[in-house]
Parts: structure tokens; C-alpha cells; sequence
């Protein structure tokens, strides 16, 4: 098992080069760790997996109902959906089918729900179900007065985003993928037989090479001589409230898309908080991943109006995503077999719950860049520790606590972390990095105290544990 | 499986609230008086707290000092300290908490429970600050434990958001860490500490304080390497630094109080009370900065004695008061504590809050329209983030069959 963040990178080719540990990076190198035969590098420019658009989004699992029909993401999507549903499962990744309602507030949102539904049933979807106002009250009680009705999606689900690319690049990495961190691509050359990587941390080759940058995959692209698109990262700032606020809503509440745009969308999370947004801003900035008092006096705003008592909730945390928009409909995904190498690109807001079906469409367009995969073999499956609240938290096992008492040692009270968690965490085969990387792995930090309580406590578990195993991962 | 056990009072929280109630209940022949704490130690914020400005005038004390007063008073009392152990939830009926610590979960059954599980500061993220999410934002609790209790290291250049007595604490815990503080930093038109400590902090230590003015952005990827302020008049500017501090802008610890129903007071957001800290839910006791977030420690303790009065007389068998006649504020006031009025339990007073500064205020408690007490404030001006204080002897006046009290300022 190999993560490195530091330190030269191995000399010796690899059989293909995945370049972004986003999900979808994540995701094509699980796929192709099922071939034992290949040397396969994952090379992420930041200090973790699922540092991009992955960690910053609206977590939820989407059916499809609402895709256009006859593109390739309609396709993968539903398809992408089936396979996370399913490995969710298998591996505890917390999800919950909590079902969406696109609610409609005026006469013309009203009048495109058939439409919407007709849309579903064509996209697969066949159990929507359109509800009057007295139904839908009685589904939200919480609900701002002057809701006209609602289309129900029941396959709709939230799930955790984080632990999603974490269990893809947990099993990646057993299976024998090298994850290099801290290793931004600069530039790319062809060779002979292959590619030259020339990275921030030295020269890595490869024979064969994907592209799931993200929001620079059109840079690279552009690298290789590629003007298939442009990347215009559109922000999505989002609220995060208490989980005194869970109660408020039993639903996705979506906005019914009209001519004038998207609205913003209320929705439980299943680590129990309820999310309000996002916004929708074109940028130009690849970096630009701060708040703005506009866009949260904004979603504000439009969450008064859809569910007013969750703005006497107080905001547990709030953030902003970039999405890598492109001037096209579709994903962006291309074989190049002269080039040995394949686009992954315009990854949009769907890309979580299109990842693994991405990733097995990937795989079969490299075959067609002259990779010889070999043999394929299933995974050792992976067991996530669970952050949801619909499922039993270590602290809620007695059997767990018996058998290690760390897991009642509560460090971070808002999230209810345990000592044996964060211990746990540290211990990994992909380690965090950083506060916000154990953030993201245990919860710790992330509740309604934003560290006031744990703050201290947390990193002081952090700097000992890393420093623990640091002298291991210099090796590595 | 889930060890079942019973006491005869459970108090959750052992800062100074809980424990003082304990150590009241436990030498009052209470039976089995046991205190919940979730951190390691007992104390709560004082024992954080590594500056003085506790205890008494003939007995001051450092925050720690006094955490241990209060701890080793609770313990000679007799009263059952357990760390470590954390107050979930309550369970499906009567007055049993469901709890966790390293030796597994339990239920816990009591006659009466006390809720003392104090206060908070807000974080950047509640007060909507907005930027970008670098390291080196902290609270001023975070910052205290982070230096005081860890030795940890924090940064070089720290701005304080705020100008109260919290503010300075927070002020005074990073140039003892090493940081050079670049500014305080507050809305209001002057400091809401003390004349002698605003100005020991200008004068001798040289921060300076800047009014008017609010921070509106954080900026850096990875750490912070900035703050965006702007000036009432429009200005504004970026004060670089590598650590920001949010200090004051307390809110209640009020999770479990909400768990088990509690009837909410809209402006402190803890659990109404009356006078004699009972809350809406038989057998439910509320004391210390869950009430009123937040006042100094030693009122927490005396308030905390004060509950321990009150659960001897609900253990003796006294009858649970009806929920009372509510107390509520006009702007610009903030809240007032206890906010229900019930004819067996006047409180020795009220403590209440102002948004803005009052120059000369009179407070006036009128009930449906009928003026029960006019009370000036003073000398001078009342501060927001400053404890105000109104006498309840009103209360004889207040008809127990009539509307809302309300108190205002006109």
C-alpha cells in the first residue's frame, strides 16, 4: 500500500496514469485496480482524495429523472446510480432514500410538473407521483405557506460524499495503486511509449493516461493538443444548519427548473443537518472558493420562503464548491487512441452519483487505446466507518465499546466522535493530512462548536497520531 | 446491551452551575447526587480560564483555581463526579437521560435533573462571516484550550473580533502564546470591557481598537492570511494576519434542553425558567449560562445553589409550579433572565441584555399595558455584551391570569 506526498516519484513506467483524485479519479482507479496486472498511478495535485468539486457539493444521489435524454450522462447516471446504491451497501457508505419533492410555487412551476413527470418515466423513473397541496403540507408540515404542489421522486437519496471517494481510493490503494498527493501536473509530453508527466515532484511516466482534472481538466487536455472545451467554474455556495433543524424536513426539496433558472434546494444531509443551496456563478477563477455575504444573504432569502423556521436554526458551517461547468450539454469524455489517453471532462454536479459507472465506461474506452487490462479479479471488499445518523455511530454500539473503550471516549461532542474513531482515522490506509482531512473522515470538528469544545483536543490527537506514523510514510 | 441505572439527582454539566448545585444538593441529604461532565475534567470554562478575575474579593482566584474550588467543594459535599460521560439524549419517558462514556452506554434514572450545560461562543461560520475556509480561525474557547490546556502553537499575527471583556481575555491568551495582536475589532462605538482594562490594552500593550468596524471577509487558501474589514462609513481595508479570533456572541448549550421539549425562551434561546429555575418539564431544573448566555462564573455558581434549593423542595414533594406568566424584552433589548413569572418562586432578580449602547436608560415593565416598575439604569450607558440587572419585587404586582410582562425601554 502506497500514499505519498513528498519525496521523488518511481522511475519505472506505469501501466496507466489517473491525473486528479477527485470521485471520478478515484473511481477510475478502483476500476482499474480490479486488473492485478497493472501498474496503475493515482496523482493528485492537493494533500487529499476529493479535495475539488467532491467535498463541496449537494451530496445526493440522483436517479436521473430530470437528465436529457439520450446523453451520455442521462446514461451513466442512471447506470452510475444502480452501482453506488449498490456498493453503498456493501461497503457502509451512509445513504439514505429520503426521496425528493420538486416543489412548485407559482402557476408555471405547477403547470411543468407533468411535463416533469413524463420526463421521469422516459428517463426510467416510473414511480413519481404528482401531489396537491394537502398532501404535500402533509409530507412538509414545515413548509412556507403558498406551495401549489409537488412532484414526487421517490429514488431521490442523500449519501456522504466524502466517505464515497475515500472507500474508491481506500480499495484503489490496497489493490496495489500508488496515490501520489501533493504532486501537481505542470506539463505532459509524449514519448515512445507513452507519457511524461512532469509534476511538481519530478517526472512520473506512464503508458496510458486519464484525465480527471476537474476543473483544470481542460488544461490538460489542452496539453495534449485537445480545444474540445472550456471549464467555467460555477460556484455553489451552501448553507449548513444545526441538526436541531433535522426535525424541519423529511425531504429534497428541489426547485422546479424554469425559464428563469434554478432556485436553490433544501435538503436533509444524512450526517442529520439540513443544507440550503446552492448558488449558481459562472467564474472565472479556478480558485475561487469563498463565500460572499450576496450569495448567502441570497440563499437565505429563498430558504425563508421554503422552509422559514429553519432560519431561526443556527449555521453550522457554510462553504462553496466549483462545478466544472462547459459550454456543452453533456460530460466530455473521449478515447484518444493515437494519444493513449482519455478525457474526462465536464464532470458536472452529477459526477458522485455517475462515478462508478464513469469509471467502468472508462475503463472499456482505455481497452480501446490499446491496453491490454489482463486478468480481472473483485476487490477485498471495504468496510467505511459510518458518519450517518440513520445507521448505529461507534459511540451507539455497546458491543464495540466493550471490546475498545476508545469508542466511548468521546472527543468531539456536537458530532459525537470518538477517541477510536479519530484514532482510526489516522491510522488509514489514506490518512489525513489535515485537520480538515480527519474533518472530513471522522466528522470531528464539523458540529454546531466548530472546535470552541474539541478544537484543541482534536488536533492534539491529529499532531500525535501523525507524528506516530510519519516516520512510516517517509519510507513509503 | 445498556446498563440501566437511578440516582436521586442528575446534574449534567460540571462547570460552575452544576457544580455548585451539586454540592448544595449533596449536603442537603439529597441521596445520590451525581454530575454528569462529558469532558475529561470537571470545571467547565474557568478551568480554562488562566487568568484571574474569579472567586471573591477576599478570595480571588485564577479560572483554574477556581474550577478546583468548586470540584473539591461538590466532592466533599459528596455529590458523584463522572467524567468523561456524555449526555445524549432522553429516553422515550419520565426523566432518564441516555448517556455514553468509555465504560459503554447506560440509562440514567433520576427524581430530578439539572441542566447546567452552559454556553458557547458563535464560530465564523453561525455569525456568517464570509471568504474562504483557512486554518487559524478559532473562538476564544478554542484559542484558551488550544494555549492554556495543550501548549499549542497559533499563529504570529492575530485580529480579535470584539471589544468585550471575553475579547480582552482572548487578547491577553495570544500575546501569552506569542502572537503579536494586530487589532481589536468591534461594531459598537466604544469597548464594552472596563475603562481600565480597554485601556491598559491600548496603552500599555499597544492594540490598537477599532470601532465601528466589522470584519467581512476571511481571505488565504490553506491558512488565513487576512482579514477584510469595513468601516461604518464605507471604508475598508484588509489588516493581514495569520489568526483571527471570534469572541463573544455567546449562545446556549442547549441540545439536550431541546431534546426533551423544554419550553424555549425566544431571546436567550435556553429553556424558559422561573425564578427558581424550574422549566416547563417536571422534574427538569435549568441553572447557570444555559439560562443567559453569558454571565460571569460566580453568578453560574450562586445560580446553581439557588436550583439546589429548589430540586430539595421538588424532592420533598413540593408541586411543580404552572408554566407562569413569560417576561419578554422590546429591542433594543436583547433578553432577560428568568423570563416567567410564577407566584412561589421570585427570582432574586433578573439579568437582562441590551443591542446597542443606552445612554441613561430607564427600563419599564408593563403588563397588558398596566406599568408595574420603572427602573434608571445607571449612571451612564448601559453597553451592549453587559450584564443589566433588574430587581423582581414587581412580581407581587404581576396578575398571574394576565398577558405577557413586557420590558422595555419607553
Amino acid at each position: 500500500m502506497t500514499v505519498t506526498a513528498d519525496g521523488p516519484l518511481p522511475s519505472t513506467p506505469y501501466d496507466v496514469a489517473v491525473v486528479g483524485a477527485g470521485v471520478v479519479g478515484c473511481a477510475v482507479a478502483r476500476e482499474l485496480a480490479r486488473h492485478p496486472r497493472l501498474r496503475i498511478a493515482l496523482v493528485e495535485a492537493q494533500d487529499d482524495v476529493g479535495q475539488g468539486t467532491s467535498k463541496a457539493n449537494t451530496a445526493i444521489l440522483h436517479t436521473g429523472f430530470d437528465a436529457t435524454r439520450g446523453t451520455l450522462e442521462a446514461r451513466l447516471v442512471r447506470e452510475g446510480y444502480q452501482r453506488l446504491s449498490a456498493y453503498a451497501a456493501e461497503t457502509g457508505i451512509p445513504v439514505e432514500r429520503v426521496g425528493a419533492l420538486l416543489v412548485a410555487w407559482d402557476e408555471e412551476q405547477l403547470a411543468a410538473l407533468p411535463g416533469l413527470a413524463a420526463k421521469a418515466g422516459r428517463n426510467g423513473c416510473h414511480d413519481t407521483v404528482l401531489l396537491g397541496p394537502g398532501e404535500l403540507y402533509a409530507r412538509e408540515p414545515h413548509l412556507g405557506p403558498g406551495a401549489l404542489g409537488a412532484l414526487h421522486v421517490p429514488g431521490e437519496s442523500i449519501l456522504c460524499p466524502w466517505t464515497t471517494t475515500l472507500a474508491y481510493a481506500t480499495q484503489a490503494v490496497r489493490a496495489g495503486t500508488d496515490l501520489h498527493l501533493d504532486t501537481p501536473v505542470r506539463a505532459v509530453e509524449r514519448t515512445a511509449d507513452g507519457h511524461r508527466l512532469t509534476t511538481g515532484r519530478g517526472i512520473l511516466h506512464a503508458r496510458h493516461l486519464v484525465n480527471a482534472a476537474g476543473l483544470h481538466a481542460d488544461t490538460l487536455d489542452r496539453a495534449l493538443g485537445h480545444e474540445d472545451f472550456t471549464v467555467t467554474p460555477r460556484r455553489g455556495q451552501l448553507l449548513v444548519y444545526d441538526k436541531l433543524a433535522r426535525p424541519l424536513v423529511r425531504h429534497i426539496l428541489l426547485p422546479v427548473p424554469t425559464a428563469l433558472g434554478k432556485g436553490v434546494l433544501v435538503a436533509p444531509t444524512v450526517y442529520g443537518n439540513v443544507l440550503l443551496g446552492p448558488t449558481a456563478e459562472d467564474l472565472h477563477d479556478r480558485r475561487a472558493t469563498e463565500t460572499t455575504a450576496d450569495g448567502l444573504a441570497a440563499l437565505r432569502d429563498q430558504g425563508r420562503r421554503i422552509l422559514p423556521a429553519l432560519l431561526d436554526e443556527e449555521v453550522t458551517a457554510v462553504y462553496a464548491g466549483l462545478r466544472a461547468a462547459t459550454e456543452h450539454e453533456d460530460y466530455r469524455i473521449t478515447a484518444h487512441p493515437g494519444q493513449a489517453y482519455v478525457t474526462v471532462g465536464g464532470i458536472r454536479s452529477t459526477g458522485l452519483t455517475a462515478s462508478l459507472a464513469i469509471a467502468a465506461h472508462v475503463t472499456g474506452l482505455l481497452a480501446g487505446t490499446g491496453l491490454d487490462p489482463g486478468p480481472v479479479r473483485e476487490l477485498e471488499p471495504v468496510a467505511m466507518p459510518n458518519l450517518g445518523e440513520a445507521f448505529p455511530r461507534p459511540h451507539q454500539r455497546p458491543d464495540l465499546i466493550a471490546a475498545d473503550p476508545e469508542y466511548g471516549t468521546l472527543v468531539c461532542h456536537c458530532e459525537r466522535v470518538s477517541r477510536g474513531e479519530i484514532r482510526d482515522a489516522l491510522a488509514g490506509p489514506v490518512p489525513p493530512r489535515t485537520l480538515e482531512g480527519l474533518r472530513r473522515r471522522t466528522r470531528a470538528r464539523a458540529g454546531r462548536c466548530q472546535g470552541f469544545y474539541c478544537g484543541a483536543a482534536v488536533r492534539d490527537l491529529f499532531e500525535r497520531g501523525r507524528s506516530a506514523a510519519e516516520p512510516k510514510g517517509d519510507r513509503a | 446491551m445498556t446498563a440501566a441505572r437511578r440516582v436521586d439527582v442528575l446534574v449534567v454539566g460540571a462547570g460552575p452551575a452544576g457544580l455548585a448545585a451539586a454540592a448544595r444538593l449533596a449536603l442537603a441529604g439529597a441521596g445520590r447526587v451525581e454530575v454528569l461532565e462529558r469532558e475529561a475534567r470537571p470545571g467547565g470554562v474557568p478551568r480554562t480560564c488562566a487568568h484571574g478575575g474569579f472567586g471573591t474579593w477576599t478570595r480571588p482566584l485564577t479560572g483554574p483555581g477556581y474550577a478546583r474550588l468548586l470540584t473539591e467543594a461538590a466532592e466533599r459535599a459528596g455529590a458523584t463526579l463522572r467524567t468523561g460521560v456524555t449526555a445524549l439524549d432522553w429516553a422515550a419517558a419520565g426523566p432518564v437521560l441516555t448517556v455514553v462514556g468509555p465504560g459503554g452506554p447506560e440509562t440514567v434514572e433520576a427524581r430530578a435533573v439539572v441542566l447546567a450545560t452552559g454556553a458557547r461562543e458563535r464560530p465564523r461560520t453561525a455569525r456568517l462571516v464570509p471568504g474562504t475556509r483557512p486554518a487559524g480561525v478559532y473562538t476564544t474557547g478554542e484559542l484558551q484550550r488550544a494555549v492554556h490546556l495543550f501548549g499549542q502553537h497559533i499563529g504570529t499575527r492575530a485580529v480579535v473580533a470584539g471589544a468585550e471583556e471575553v475579547s480582552y481575555a482572548a487578547a491577553g491568551t495570544l500575546r501569552a502564546a506569542g502572537a503579536e495582536v494586530v487589532a481589536l475589532v468591534t461594531e459598537h462605538p466604544s469597548a464594552q470591557a472596563g475603562p481600565a482594562r480597554a485601556q491598559a490594552a491600548r496603552l500599555r500593550h499597544g492594540i490598537p481598537l477599532l470601532t465601528g468596524t466589522t470584519v467581512t471577509e476571511l481571505l488565504g487558501h490553506g491558512r488565513l492570511s487576512g482579514v477584510r474589514v469595513r468601516h461604518r462609513d464605507g471604508r475598508t481595508a484588509v489588516l493581514a494576519c495569520d489568526t483571527v479570533v471570534f469572541t463573544g456572541d455567546f449562545v446556549p448549550d442547549h441540545e439536550l434542553a431541546r431534546r426533551g421539549g423544554l419550553a424555549m425562551d425566544p431571546g436567550t434561546r435556553g429553556p424558559a425558567v422561573d425564578g427558581s429555575a424550574h422549566t416547563s418539564r417536571p422534574g427538569v431544573f435549568a441553572a447557570g449560562n444555559l439560562l443567559h448566555a453569558v454571565e460571569p462564573a460566580g453568578t453560574a455558581a450562586r445560580e446553581g445553589a439557588r436550583a439546589g434549593r429548589a430540586v430539595l423542595d421538588h424532592l420533598a414533594g413540593a408541586p411543580w409550579p404552572d408554566p407562569g406568566v413569560p417576561v419578554v424584552v422590546s429591542e433594543p433589548l436583547r433578553w432577560i433572565a428568568p423570563n416567567r413569572v410564577t407566584p412561589a418562586a421570585r427570582p432574586g432578580g433578573h439579568v437582562l441584555r441590551t443591542g446597542v449602547p443606552l445612554p441613561h436608560p430607564v427600563l419599564y415593565v408593563r403588563q397588558d399595558g398596566r406599568l408595574l416598575h420603572r427602573r434608571r439604569l445607571g449612571p451612564g450607558t448601559a453597553h451592549p455584551n453587559r450584564t443589566l440587572t433588574l430587581p423582581a419585587h414587581w412580581h407581587d404586582r404581576v396578575d398571574p391570569e394576565g398577558g405577557e410582562v413586557r420590558v422595555s425601554t419607553d
